[in-house]
């Protein structure tokens, strides 16, 4: 019926196929007798660097070192989990998540623990590094996610989030340009005189002068802003006593949270569309002088710089509520690698990440993406806006150091409400009422499980 | 020699069967099975959690449906406004007309551009700072008009549904353009010598002839919509607070905000149940029709 011929050409075909789909699930092998070295990251803004680097450490030890950019961090996110299933993951990655993700990762074997490296020589490595930063890679002892206590990534780079502002508008407006509001009812009073001016409240239907820009449609950052006014108001115990269950999102002082951003809307202070607005636009306002305030990271240093080098702002703290408990702000590791504990070449790829985070490279870096170094020797180079982000430092927190992780759907409820405040949607009372359902429910699951 | 024969017809199928099994049966087995089962996407261990997962979906998540009625929203707007839209311009460019290929070209151009591009240039036209939309309207003496039209709870959602019908109003005009050229022509003649007019011709002929096209592109419509969120993603990102949500969305916060695989799964699940029964009434719809 057939010739053996035709059955042959079908059978070699579809094994010419399943050979080729096995290669091409392969890694790129080394060209050279030495080892290869391959990052994965999702940096745009520094692959030129990266690449930079990559040449001087070739040129300096004949590793290859390949950094292969994978973006947008959404996309990038999920290669990084796919790999971990394929067990395909590179030598270096990052993990960008939770700090309950990074430990999944660690627990199902992926990620090197790296203190025995970082200890070595009496700590020369650990020593360099802001400790804030190595924080955010570290599990202490007795930590909630069930990881053996150790340093399991390398920061590679610092931030902080915080706000800036433009020192021409906020002259314009008849505020001292080198005192910008230090309290949340001086905040709130150039919020007022914006509205005055037509910009913000009124719909920005005029002048269009906006108030603070910020990406709070990737909600994330109004989570950011609210846990610096709530260490602030009721302190960083009883925030972690709510994440633990054992404070309910109904307390006045959560209660008082939700209310600042009502209060920040009824001032005219927020800009027109803020719910909706994702960074890249808050940031284009800002750079281009139409926005008074920002709050942003201090990645937001480089971003401005490329837009408008002329710019004249200055980085300030979000301004207090109560001087009961300090402002806090988020920052710590910005992006940081993670060695792959199956990788062939692990010795080779600690040696490359403490190359890597050496003074001249941290000050390579920094000079070209404009990013505070994670090496604190390379401090010294950057610039005057980009150290006032660095001085922040000491007064910075973030979720991965604090031992516990507030479950994401209570987090969405939480920043989804703050939306809905800024709307006029619903009010606080309401808001922290949800919220503290959506907590009661996945506190009944975890009992169950 | 007969099972000779079957022996090499199998061989012929086994890349296919390979192939569709690898790609297409696996993973559809594998989402049934992850939807029983509490799963992070890391960890190589899963917990079984049975039905629970759909339970919580039906009786917990009332975002689920909120986001399940904010699609069906878009969907009635795709449904009415949309699919007459492609309708009325399809029914123009069947006329003879001027131009009419230049139409046909232009009409079709919304669809085959990326979602992505689509969403982030209406983004820019409908911005409440400088999109083209508000400054057309204050240009036009109507600065009432004047709205965040992405942000504000009141518009957001039809925004998002008019977009939408923009960007997929070409499919709809694509096949009802091909449905009324199978229309004999003779047809129309016939009514025009009995004394029909364009508007009788119109009831009489043209739509009794075009609604199993209709219910076909119905049928698209519903499922390409209820599915919908590339656009939504790039419009909105799902804000204000909830009111842009779509069911996909659900998924993918569930899959990598919330790291719940099993929860995602079981969510698809679900949606997919409801599209089927969506489908599954269309199909009588039709049926009853075409009796």
């Amino acid at each position: 019926m057939f010739s053996k011929k035709s059955i042959y050409g079908v059978l070699s075909s579809f094994l010419i196929f399943c050979i080729l789909f096995a290669v091409g699930c392969g890694g790129p092998k080394p060209e050279t007798g030495k080892p290869a070295i391959t990052v994965w990251h999702w940096m745009t803004d520094r692959q030129q660097a990266f690449d930079e680097l990559a040449k001087r450490y070739e040129a300096a030890t004949g590793i290859k070192v390949s950094f292969d950019l994978y973006a947008p961090s959404d996309a990038y996110s999920q290669k990084v989990r796919a790999a971990a299933q394929g067990i395909t993951l590179p030598d270096v990655f990052g993990i960008l998540g939770e700090k309950r993700d990074f430990a999944s990762f660690i627990k199902a074997g992926h990620i090197l623990d790296l203190t025995p490296y970082m200890n070595a020589d009496e700590g020369l490595w650990k020593n360099q590094l802001f400790a804030k930063a190595l924080a955010v890679n570290e599990f202490p002892e007795g930590n909630s996610y069930g990881v053996t206590p150790g340093i399991y990534g390398v920061p590679i780079d610092v931030m902080t989030i915080q706000m800036v502002y433009n020192k021409d508008l906020l002259k314009e407006l008849g505020f001292n340009p080198q005192k910008p509001p230090v309290t949340f009812a001086e905040f709130l009073e150039v919020g007022k005189k914006i509205s005055a001016a037509g910009g913000s409240a009124s719909g920005g239907k005029q002048a269009n002068m906006q108030g603070l820009v910020s990406g709070w449609g990737e909600v994330w950052m109004i989570d950011c802003l609210a846990n610096n006014y709530a260490f602030n108001i009721m302190g960083k115990d009883k925030v972690l006593a709510t994440i633990r269950g054992e404070v309910p999102y109904t307390d006045p002082d959560w209660i008082r949270v939700l209310t600042l951003f009502k209060e920040m809307q009824d001032s005219g202070v927020l800009a027109n569309g803020l719910v909706t607005m994702i960074n890249k636009t808050a940031e284009q306002l800002f750079a281009n002088g139409k926005a008074v305030f920002a709050f942003n990271g201090s990645w937001c240093v480089n971003v401005y710089r490329g837009m408008n080098p002329g710019l004249n702002y200055g980085a300030m703290l979000p301004p207090q509520v109560s001087d009961k408990f300090p402002m806090t702000i988020w920052g710590g590791a910005g992006s940081s690698f993670m060695v792959n504990a199956r990788s062939k070449n692990k010795e080779e790829t600690v040696k490359f990440l403490k190359w890597l985070t050496d003074k001249d490279q941290q000050a390579y870096l920094a000079e070209e993406t404009q990013n505070l170094p994670a090496n604190k020797d390379s401090i010294k180079k950057i610039s005057p806006v980009l150290a006032a982000f660095a001085a922040s430092m000491d007064l910075s927190t973030h979720p991965n150091v604090w031992g516990v992780s507030e479950y994401p759907s209570v987090i969405e409820a939480f920043d989804k409400g703050i939306q809905s405040i800024i709307i006029g949607e619903r009010t606080p009372e309401q808001v922290a009422a949800e919220v503290q359902k959506t907590k009661d429910r996945e506190l009944a699951r975890k009992k169950a499980k | 020699m007969r099972i000779k024969s079957t022996l090499e017809n199998y061989v012929f199928v086994i890349p296919a069967v390979a192939i569709f099994a690898i790609f297409y049966i696996i993973p559809f087995v594998w989402v049934f099975q992850l939807g029983l089962y509490e799963w992070d996407g890391i960890m190589p261990t899963r917990v079984f959690v049975g039905l629970d997962n759909f339970k919580e979906i039906i009786f917990q998540d009332k975002i689920w449906w909120q986001s399940m009625l904010n699609a069906g929203y878009i969907t009635l707007i795709a449904l009415t406004f949309q699919n007459a839209l492609a309708f009325l311009l399809a029914w123009a460019c069947d006329r003879e007309m001027r131009l009419k290929n230049f139409y046909r070209v232009v009409f079709f151009i919304p669809p085959v551009l990326s979602e992505v591009v689509v969403g982030l240039v209406w983004q820019w036209i409908l911005d409440g700072h400088y999109g083209l939309l508000n400054g057309w309207l204050v240009q036009m003496g109507l600065p009432q008009l004047v709205r965040n039209w992405l942000s504000d709870p009141n518009t957001a959602l039809t925004t998002v549904a008019i977009v939408h019908s923009w960007k997929g109003f070409g499919w709809g005009f694509l096949i009802f353009l091909a449905g009324l050229q199978t229309i004999p022509r003779e047809l129309y003649e016939a009514a025009r010598v009995d004394g029909a007019n364009a508007w009788d011709t119109f009831r009489n002929v043209t739509i009794p002839l075009m609604i199993p096209v209709a219910v076909l592109v119905g049928i698209l419509t519903v499922l390409g919509t209820m599915q919908a969120f590339v656009l939504i993603i790039a419009m909105t990102g799902g804000g204000p607070a909830y009111h842009t949500q779509v069911p996909v969305l659900r998924i993918l916060a569930s899959m990598r905000g919330s790291s719940r695989f099993g929860y995602a799964c079981a969510q698809g699940i679900t949606f997919g149940v409801v599209l089927i029964v969506i489908s599954f009434i269309q199909n009588r719809f039709s049926k009853k029709y075409k009796a």
